[in-house]
């Protein structure tokens, strides 16, 4: 019961904050005046504010931003020895290094390292941290140079701007994310994480043993690992980590952060477009969504089914006493309903069905609410997908917000939604045919679970795993590195290309045919387009997996 | 002169990602840090450590083992949940088991390093233990009464079908739990042989234990992160007798303590209940 009402706690927190917080971050999109920590920005990235990008130029600008990143986060990972607070930690190796500088630039934050015994405090906080804030402000830019492509009202033009990268990034990061990690923080702290550069203390324990109490920054880092659906852990275990999540109601604050930005961006794209409704519309897909993979996975977990869960008379292992079964369960729900991949409890060990879930989830792209940004603009290709399957059924041209949804629109979008699918079944086959599937640590269908989660993972930029897997090898190392890379920038081009090609469009006027896109009718078609679109194209892989081991 | 724009677009981008760093990546850490050295949050942000008589015992947060050093539980403390950070509760080293719901057949070898029991098995093992020690029964659906997994390898004539030719109990090299499966003599498990890949159906005997074990679930399960500084009230009220003994104290100050190191649900309804092990033998200690 309690944990029900856990559960039901967030949704109305969720839905209180949906308007004021959906309109100030409308506020933040739509420049007005820069302010003069923005004005030093601009001055010293070199750019003039007031100038407009197309598709193209935006495009190029984040490949520019995300590609110096990689390299920057990558020379601090090899060199972090010659640098301050490196705590006597060796450079990270060349294999881990990549992916951890691709990780964190592409928002997903996997982790191919233990944060504790690889890392110094100075390359966590200048060097990751970083890319926990920029990468997020990266995807809500992307989703909001989208929304512009719908709203644009111009006449037809080659030219069509989509607004200016540097601008966003710059405004997303100070006014959004910055100010709400300030808070954050400070309440973290309060409730007991640590904030210090100790390369920590050994203590004498009770027992006359040597404990080595761990330090770092970690509360500043934790605010916005949550806030921008990033989930890299400081420490290995992430926020199962008493230092990283020290009660159940930090538990509860970390969930709302992770859920905050994604749930409140409909709110935006309804207010950009001047259709609040629109907004409401996608709310409620992602709502559902949720909702029910929420409600699956907790009833799942208290149901505890498969041997060791009912031998132990509860699924606890991997849990933690303070959160217990339906807080963890929320937690794993909501981490991969993003594009997190932060973790409370260890999915490895979850029910057969309960630890399929969070595959689903991310297996549904990650569209409900998804990552910062990246959810709303995979929700909305799949809106356009689910119009265009509407308008295939009625013969008319489909079209979405008054843009049609043409022969380009529909090429990109499809290819949008292939370029994960691909890569996750590509993956897990191309581990299975070289026999690298052979670092799993659990035999039989789970084995081929973990294999398929590490890909799922990757590929859709999540980051948590079936933690069992050996992945600091060479080859996992670069396989995963090369599905995040693929997973992100692929699909975000695609966006843009999709945004450029929709603000070129004058909109048409709404006539008689026009399938309306703001009833519950169409929020419906859009969850079962979304539900039928993931089953055909992963329920064979699942059937060998999680479904095996729960169902035999 | 002016750049080709490729190049002053990177150039720009480099910019932006250093201005950022110096902002995110050091001014916004470096004031919490600062911050943390304010009292009233420096307890906090140090780590919350416990101090008796200038001497650092550990931290409020993070679990410890209450162990001897060959890692028998010391009777006169209150026992933390398994833990597979390190050798148990290592900050250095956290981690989870990681092992599946359906991890129930042992790796059997006479080689002790390529020997590594099952989740079902340590589960089963240490229910007994927790059971032997405080005097009540640590019998477990799907264990056999000495403590490993019970746990078949069937063999059909037709593959999953057909009459049982052969019953391999595959936990155990010793006398099997059952004398014989479906007519068949259940023979004991040889060294280094995977009895699934030779065609055998895992099948997991529920046996006769009490669904609702007297030894509760975190005592026999490992936490997430290995340093689980809580324990259940159940699994503490189950210990109280013991310490009760050991100590000389009456049950019901022991009782007490628990109660006062018991932290409820946050708001009544956020997370679940539990008992910080490390201040409750702390305050037995009379520290």
């Amino acid at each position: 019961m309690a944990g029900w009402l856990f559960v039901v706690s967030l949704v109305v927190a969720l839905v209180v904050v949906y308007r004021p917080f959906g309109d100030y971050m409308f506020r933040v999109v739509t420049y007005q005046k820069s302010n003069v920590l923005e004005r030093g920005v601009y001055r010293a990235v070199g750019v003039d504010p007031a100038v407009e990008q197309t598709w193209g130029v935006y495009a190029r600008s984040v490949l520019a931003f995300s590609a110096v990143s990689i390299l920057f986060l990558y020379g601090l990972l090899r060199f972090q020895d010659k640098l301050w607070l490196a705590l006597g930690m060796d450079p990270v190796t060349t294999h881990i290094a990549w992916n951890t500088a691709v990780s964190f630039v592409t928002n997903t934050n996997w982790q191919a390292y233990s944060g504790e015994s690889t890392l110094g405090h100075l390359v966590q906080m200048a060097g990751l941290a970083v890319q926990n804030f920029v990468s997020a402000a990266v995807g809500i830019a992307v989703a909001v140079a989208l929304i512009r492509g719908f709203a644009a009202n111009q006449a037809a033009s080659k030219s069509a701007t989509l607004g200016n990268f540097w601008v966003d990034l710059t405004r997303i990061t100070v006014r959004i994310l910055l100010p709400i990690c300030l808070l954050a923080t400070l309440i973290f702290m309060v409730g007991g994480m640590v904030q210090n550069l100790s390369g920590g203390t050994d203590v004498t324990t009770l027992t006359g043993a040597t404990q080595h109490i761990t330090g770092g920054p970690v509360a500043s880092q934790e605010a916005i690992k949550e806030l921008g659906t990033n989930g890299g852990g400081f420490y290995n275990v992430n926020s199962a980590h008493p230092f990283e999540n020290p009660s159940a109601w930090t538990n509860w604050l970390e969930i709302f952060l992770i859920f905050l930005i994604p749930f409140s961006l409909p709110r935006v794209f309804g207010r950009m477009i001047n259709q609040n409704r629109q907004g409401y519309a996608i709310a409620a897909v992602m709502a559902v969504l949720a909702i029910g993979s929420i409600a699956l996975t907790v009833g799942l977990e208290l149901h505890g089914a498969g041997t060791v869960p009912q031998a132990v008379g509860a699924a606890m292992e991997g849990k933690e006493t303070r959160f217990g079964v339906p807080n963890s369960a929320t937690f794993a729900a909501a981490t991969t309903l993003t594009s997190t991949g932060a973790v409370d409890s260890f999915h490895d060990s979850y029910t057969s069905l309960g630890g399929m879930m969070p595959m689903v989830n991310m297996m549904l792209g990650e569209v409900a609410p998804g990552g910062t940004g990246s959810g709303l603009y995979g929700l909305l290709i799949l809106a356009m997908i689910t119009v265009f399957v509407a308008g295939l059924m009625v013969g008319r041209t489909p079209e979405y917000l008054g843009k049609k949804i043409g022969a380009r629109e529909i090429k990109l979008a499809s290819l949008y939604f292939l370029v994960t699918p691909a890569l996750v079944l590509g993956g897990t086959a191309a581990a299975f045919a070289t026999g690298n599937n052979g670092t799993a640590l659990n035999t039989g269908p789970h084995g081929l679970s973990e294999v398929l989660y590490a890909f799922t993972s990757a590929a859709n930029n999540n980051g948590s795993a079936f933690g069992g897997i050996t992945v600091n090898t060479p080859w996992w190392d670069i396989a995963t590195g090369l599905a995040m890379l693929l997973g992100r920038f692929l699909p975000l081009i695609l966006v843009l290309a999709l945004a450029g090609s929709l603000a070129r469009q004058r909109p048409a006027p709404e006539s008689e045919g026009t399938l309306p896109t703001h009833q519950p009718l169409f929020v419906g078609m859009v969850v079962g387009v979304t539900v039928v679109l993931v089953a055909l194209t992963f329920l064979p892989a699942l059937a060998l997996g999680p479904l095996a081991e729960g169902l035999s | 002169m002016r750049l080709p724009s490729w190049l002053a677009q990177h150039l720009a981008a480099l910019r932006a990602l250093l201005v950022f760093t110096v902002l995110l990546g050091l001014a916004y850490p470096l004031l919490f840090v600062g911050l943390g050295k304010v009292p009233g949050l420096s307890d906090k942000a140090g780590g919350s450590l416990l101090t008796v008589s200038d001497q650092t015992v550990g931290s409020s947060l993070i679990g410890q083992s209450f162990t001897d050093a060959d890692g028998n539980p010391i009777p006169r403390y209150f026992q933390s949940r398994p833990s597979a950070a390190g050798d148990g509760y290592d900050p250095t080293s956290t981690s989870a088991s990681n092992l599946g719901p359906e991890s129930v057949v042992d790796t059997v070898s006479d080689d002790p390093d390529a020997a590594s029991p099952s989740l079902l098995t340590q589960v089963c093992t240490r229910s007994l233990a927790v059971g032997k020690l405080e005097g009540v029964d640590g019998s477990r659906p799907y264990c056999t009464t000495a403590g490993v997994g019970a746990v078949l390898a069937v063999f059909y004539r037709d593959g999953f079908t057909g009459p049982v030719t052969r019953v391999v109990a595959v936990n155990q090299t010793g006398t099997p739990f059952v004398a014989s499966y479906a007519g068949v003599p259940v023979e004991p498990a040889q060294p280094e042989t995977d009895y699934r890949a030779l065609g055998g159906v895992i099948t997991p005997i529920r046996g006769t234990a009490p669904a609702r074990p007297v030894v509760p679930a975190d005592a026999v399960t490992a936490s997430g992160s290995g340093l689980d500084p809580q324990i259940s009230p159940a699994y503490a009220n189950l210990q109280a007798p013991r310490i009760a003994r050991e100590r000389g104290v009456p049950l019901e100050r022991v009782r007490e303590l628990i109660a006062e190191h018991t932290t409820g649900r946050a708001l009544g309804f956020l997370g679940e209940p539990g008992v910080d092990v490390l201040e409750l033998n702390l305050a037995l200690d009379g520290k």
